[in-house]
């Protein structure tokens, strides 16, 4: 990969970009197309194009698989967590009218955001995982045989 | 309608339009032309002189307004993202063995010492600098 010089300049620019572009997807969703999933597919796509580019092995170094599994279960976590606070509050599962009773739509606006959240950290965390998955596997036929 | 709107409304349908045509035409070449590096170019035309006319349409369609800003960082993000594509398809083409199918046909359609192993040296010499003046 030492000599895609063009690949290489162009991907450093564009991968903060595409990280911002994910942020804004993310928390911007109540107002325009986009939402949890759409933000983390985005976000992932950051760090694929990153390990395509540089190797996998610093892909890795930036974004661990340690850390990978675990934000996979955290986004989970925060979305059920977020019901069970509703429901420790008195409400249905998932109601986020609880979080704020005299101004429901509030609390929905807030719950959304977080439910969001999750929704996104556990995206980011899965598409990562199977482009490791798919990239460290070692080739069954070599490159000579194609 | 004032006159500046109607200047405003006519140039944006012209750059629309336009943008619109040099993208069909972008997509013709990719489907008739013969070989793998006279499709790249033209399906480099949609991504350059229509994406810019296009997004130059749009932004004159929209006026002054944060859509007008969302579409040139669209324009420079196609900018930069569409010659790197088209650069990273010819480089795997090249390396992997894959030459234009021109060249050949261009190297056989040369004056004849050029071809010829065994003509005299100061003749192919003087040909091969004819063909070079002509170029």
């Amino acid at each position: 990969m030492r000599h895609h010089l063009i690949l290489r300049v162009v991907t450093k620019l564009l991968v903060g970009a595409i990280i911002l572009f994910a942020l804004y997807v993310q928390f911007h969703g109540d107002f325009s197309p986009g939402g949890g999933f759409q933000a983390g597919v985005i976000m992932a796509v950051a760090f694929i194009i990153y390990g395509v580019v540089f190797s996998l092995r610093q892909a890795q170094r930036v974004f661990p698989p340690w850390l990978v599994h675990k934000l996979l279960a955290l986004g989970v976590l925060i979305y059920a967590f977020t019901g069970l606070v509703s429901m420790a509050l008195g409400y249905e599962y998932l109601n986020y009218g609880a979080f704020t009773p005299h101004h429901p739509e509030h609390g929905q606006h807030w719950g959304i955001l977080i439910v969001e959240l999750g929704v996104g950290v556990t995206v980011t965390g899965v598409m990562v995982a199977i482009y490791y998955a798919f990239a460290a596997r070692p080739p069954t036929i070599s490159d000579k045989d194609w | 309608m004032s006159t500046a709107a109607l200047i405003q409304e006519v140039l944006s349908w012209v750059l629309v339009v336009s943008g619109a045509f040099f993208a069909l035409v972008g997509a013709f070449g990719t489907w008739r032309l013969p070989d793998f590096w006279s499709r790249l170019h033209a399906a480099s035309v949609t991504d350059s002189a229509g994406m810019i006319l296009l997004i130059a349409g749009m932004c004159l369609q929209s006026g002054l307004t944060l859509v007008t800003v969302k579409l040139i960082v669209i324009g420079i993000f196609l900018f930069i993202t569409g010659p790197t594509a088209t650069h990273a398809v010819a480089n795997a083409a090249l390396v992997s063995g894959l030459r234009p199918r021109e060249a050949e046909g261009l190297i056989a359609a040369e004056p004849e010492p050029l071809t010829v192993a065994g003509g005299a040296e100061g003749d192919a010499e003087g040909t091969r600098k004819e063909t070079a003046g002509a170029a």
